[in-house]
């Protein structure tokens, strides 16, 4: 199987200039910047049906095709690397082993939509990712990759990289905007949109890392050879995140549509000591979890939708028949209320008290009418919030107690007596 | 202009109207924590979500822009729901300490309980411990973590108002803290406005907290009397238990909303401003030492100004109104001093120096109504030259309305007029140093007592209305002058200041067309030229 985005993991210094130039390196810029006009790229782009891979699966070029071209405004590139989503490591590895494909893809982002700054904003933690991405800017900009006229084109774009400060709503689009303007990381109303008012009042468009990763072999080989590779308007592979109870964790390329039977027992080596199956969280923890009867679903963005979870950010973590499910919801539901931003009240208030409610209940200190009550206060918070954060509490947290009742209802303590409340 | 339908009502609105705005309009009252019609949107409480058709979710009220045919329910089972869980969401760190919170009886979180909440409680955890509870961010405000909402209006106030930039929202999720900046404390010069935007009893009042629950206060709507703006405010005072509070009757002040004046704000100067209307005051009139009668008072002055007025000696009478009287006061006072008592010196222009000043709603000449008083008392004198003259014998009456001349001219300048002139007349409201120089002093009422009209530094009129009865054996200011004029044998025959101002609107050009009605709660302002 072709690899796309994992094409130079494993070469000796791949993160390096010389490397990336060693196979065709910056090539797709310069096609891009000398054969093709803006909308020739972004058409090209709509064609390979690369959709984002941060997790919203949003078309790629249908976004870039949003920038008012009108505007006088400067446009700006943002480049999404608050890599925070629990079990998605995926863009971290590009940041490390192939930081010059990102750069080449966001001179040929910036160059479709008519920006000349692009940020790349990388995870706090992520301290060799940030490393390397510098190193490679700085490289970048010494061989005139980046800066003034590049390549001898007169395209001018420069490239500044932003530290992240640990919050994971940063990785919102619209907090992640404010964190760079220097603000706290709080998701904004919308509309309006980022690709109208964006970063500092202006257009911008915000992509993925390994979004960003993809465009330049698209641009190298044509949309009809990426979209050929995945399922239907989903085009091209995906970096899966395999974490949990497999005997291979790790980052798998493999076309969208694979099944997640087929990631988990083929490529991660299935579930160790010949135990079962219990459950899979198949997009990130935000996505609603999975049961064994779901294993044959196709692993992309509409296949996932039509059961009821998502893809997300394509982080699968696999959990086997020893995990407790109320356990498993608890750190869920601990990790949101740490997360949750504290802008709006549902999310605020109702994020915390899930988690002490399934705290108690995991103790043993919950009574009957606690667990009654838990579904409730977990669907009051999504659809009600200003960001997706909150359906995300809803649609994670709910599925635990919807699919592992049993489990839940377990732990109740029948020692109190429901007059007790 | 968009058309649209809520709860069955048409509304027609200007584009760029939101959903709040419009039901507003249509006195549809939509919950509302975060938003504040002076303050940029939030959307961060989520109480104010309304179904409108065709959109699957609901929409947050205060951010949603009409359109064109819009069709939006705010009582529609599915909101009523929502309502509920906002506001169960909003209790679950919430101390619920009503019995001991100052807010209690004017608190937003239970209003929007008793009518949108009645659930039962199904919390069962242990609240989340907030830092700060009952801690003073600055002169005039407490702050109390664990009671505050997070809606952000006092953020957006003092980034956005006052641009002082004192509060954030620290740390994270449900431990989030409303706070000062480290080391910044809240001490601008509009501090008491968070208070009064402040839905819940997040941030009270230093100066009011524990003295009245406010179920106790009547409101009287009024005009700040501080210097010449002429904010709005109300005037909230305790009706039935004075005796609760060493027998002052004002509690506080409130800013009263004119988006002409001074939108939803007063100053802090303003808001403090009250206690000389219960403390301090004149409460007799009072002949050097002895407390004597109003036929008294009334009979010393004309047994002075009988004689001059006979012998047509005008120029010895010296009279020096305020720009603090109501435009009333000052109509009456011109009636006696520049009609009966043609050729008497009268000026109300006194050496003030200018006080405090900023490019917001402070101004820097104190008097409520310097635009009122030079329309009514145009005068070519100089009050300079009459107190001069008073120092040098040239005086025999000198009749001061509420000005304190020691302040203005020195005590030995006071001490002289005392002994120069035949009589020294005092008219005010509260002692100050010139009272005991003065020969005679009378008790006048102070603006909380009175009704009338200022007319502020924009040339706008305003009215102001009695919040209760003057104190003691004072009495308004314009009835005092009656009394002397009636003893003149030159009655003005006014029942009351309505009648006073129909006859100023009816003399003075500037106050063409104007009367109380028309006035209202808004105000009209000053006839062009000059206005």
């Amino acid at each position: 199987m072709e690899k796309i985005v994992t094409r130079h993991f494993g070469l000796g210094n791949s993160h390096r200039l010389e490397s990336y130039l060693k196979d065709n390196g910056y090539q797709a810029a310069r096609k891009a910047l000398t054969q093709m006009t803006g909308l020739q790229v972004i058409d090209e782009v709509k064609k390979s049906n690369l959709r984002g891979l941060g997790g919203a699966g949003f078309p790629t070029g249908t976004k870039w095709s949003f920038i008012p071209q009108a505007n006088p405004k400067p446009k700006y590139l943002v480049i999404n690397g608050d890599e925070g989503e629990p079990g998605t490591f995926k863009d971290k590895y590009i940041f490390e082993l192939d930081p010059h494909a990102l750069l080449e893809g966001i001179i040929i982002t910036c160059y479709a939509i008519g920006s000349h700054k692009a940020y790349i904003y990388i995870r706090g933690e992520y301290i060799k990712s940030l490393e390397r991405v510098q190193a490679a800017v700085d490289e970048a900009y010494k061989a005139n990759y980046l800066g003034k006229g590049i390549m001898g084109t007169g395209f001018d774009i420069d490239v500044v990289v932003h530290p992240g400060a640990g919050a994971y709503i940063c990785g919102e689009e619209t907090a992640l905007l404010e964190s760079l303007e220097g603000k706290k990381g709080f998701p904004r109303l919308k509309p309006p949109f980022p690709a109208v008012v964006g970063l500092f009042g202006c257009p911008t468009v915000i992509n993925n890392v390994e979004t960003i990763a993809c465009v330049p072999p698209i641009i190298n080989k044509g949309a009809e050879w990426y979209a050929k590779l995945g399922s239907e308007k989903n085009g091209g592979n995906r970096l899966f995140c395999v974490s949990g109870h497999v005997n291979k964790p790790g980052v798998y390329e493999l076309p969208n549509g694979t099944t997640l039977r087929e990631i988990i027992y083929e490529h991660a080596g299935g579930i160790p000591n010949g135990r079962k199956l219990k459950a899979v969280i198949p997009g990130g923890i935000s996505a609603p979890i999975l049961t064994p009867d779901q294993l044959d679903v196709k692993m992309d963005f509409d296949s996932l939708k039509s059961i009821g979870s998502m893809a997300g950010s394509g982080g699968i973590i696999v959990m086997d028949d020893t995990t407790d499910m109320v356990w498993a919801a608890m750190v869920a539901a601990r990790f949101f209320a740490h997360e949750s931003c504290g802008q709006c009240s549902p999310c605020r208030e109702g994020s915390g008290w899930v988690y002490r409610n399934i705290k108690r209940l995991y103790h043993g200190h919950a009574r009957p009418h606690d667990l009654k009550n838990l579904p409730g206060i977990v669907n009051n918070i999504g659809g009600n919030t200003i960001c997706a954060f909150g359906d995300a509490v809803t649609m994670s947290v709910g599925s635990y107690v919807t699919k592992f009742r049993s489990e839940f209802e377990a732990k109740v303590n029948k020692e109190y007596a429901e007059s007790h409340h | 202009m968009p058309n649209l339908i809520i709860d069955g009502k048409q509304v027609e609105v200007p584009a760029g109207t939101t959903i709040i705005q419009a039901a507003d309009k249509l006195g549809i009252d939509i919950p509302r924590y975060c938003y504040h019609p002076a303050l940029p949107v939030s959307g961060n409480c989520r109480i104010c979500m309304v179904e409108v058709e065709k959109q699957p979710k609901l929409q947050i009220a205060c951010y949603t822009p009409v359109t064109d045919g819009m069709v939006v329910r705010t009582n529609s089972p599915k909101v009523l729901e929502v309502r509920k869980t906002i506001l169960e969401f909003l209790l679950v760190n919430h101390p619920v300490d009503c019995p001991v919170c100052d807010q209690a009886g004017e608190c937003k979180l239970q209003d929007y309980y008793m009518e949108h909440g009645q659930y039962d409680s199904r919390l069962g955890d242990v609240k989340v411990k907030k830092e700060k509870k009952a801690f003073a961010i600055g002169p005039t405000v407490m702050l109390d973590q664990e009671r505050c909402i997070l809606c952000t209006r006092c953020v957006r106030f003092a980034d956005n108002i006052t641009e002082t930039h004192e509060f954030g929202v620290f740390s994270r999720g449900d431990h989030s803290q409303l706070d000062v900046y480290p080391g910044r404390q809240l001490d601008n010069n509009y501090s008491g406005n968070v208070v009064d935007i402040c839905p819940v009893g997040a941030l009270t009042d230093t100066d009011f907290r524990f003295k009245c629950r406010v179920w106790y206060l009547a409101k009287t709507k009024s005009v700040c009397p501080g210097c010449s703006m002429g904010c709005n405010i109300t005037v909230e005072w305790d009706k039935m238990r004075p005796h609760q509070h060493k027998k002052a009757r004002v509690m506080r002040l409130k800013p009263r909303h004119n988006p002409d004046v001074n939108d939803y704000w007063i100053c802090d100067k303003g808001r403090y401003n009250y206690r000389f209307i219960d403390e301090n005051r004149i409460q007799h009139p009072q002949h050097n030492n002895d407390i004597i009668s109003w036929d008294q008072a009334i009979d010393t002055i004309v047994s002075v100004l009988k004689p001059l007025k006979d012998s047509k000696r005008m120029d010895r009478v010296g009279a020096l109104p305020s720009a603090s009287l109501t435009n009333e006061d000052l109509f009456i006072i011109r009636k006696l001093f520049t009609d009966t008592l043609k050729g008497a010196r009268v000026d109300f222009k006194v050496p003030e120096k200018p006080g405090d000043t900023d490019a917001f709603l402070i101004k820097a000449d104190k008097n409520p109504n310097r635009a009122g008083a030079l329309k009514i008392l145009p005068s070519d004198m100089d009050a300079a030259q009459i107190v001069q003259k008073a120092t040098q014998g040239e005086i025999d009456l000198l009749y001061v309305f509420g000005h304190d001349l020691v302040k203005l001219f020195g005590k030995e300048t006071v001490q002289q007029i005392a002994k120069s002139v035949k009589l020294f007349v005092f008219q005010g409201s509260n002692v100050n140093e010139t009272c005991s120089f003065a020969h005679l002093n009378l008790p006048s009422s102070v603006y909380a007592e009175k009704e009338g009209t200022f007319t502020n530094c924009q040339g706008r009129v305003q009215r102001i209305w009695p919040a209760f009865m003057p104190l003691a054996e004072s009495k308004g200011d314009w009835e005092i002058v009656s009394m002397l004029s009636a003893k003149l044998g030159s009655p003005c025959a006014y029942k009351n200041s309505q009648e006073i101002f129909d006859s100023i609107a009816a003399t003075i050009p500037a106050f063409f067309e104007m009367n109380y009605e028309k006035i209202s709660d808004r105000g009209m302002v000053l006839k062009a030229p000059e206005f």
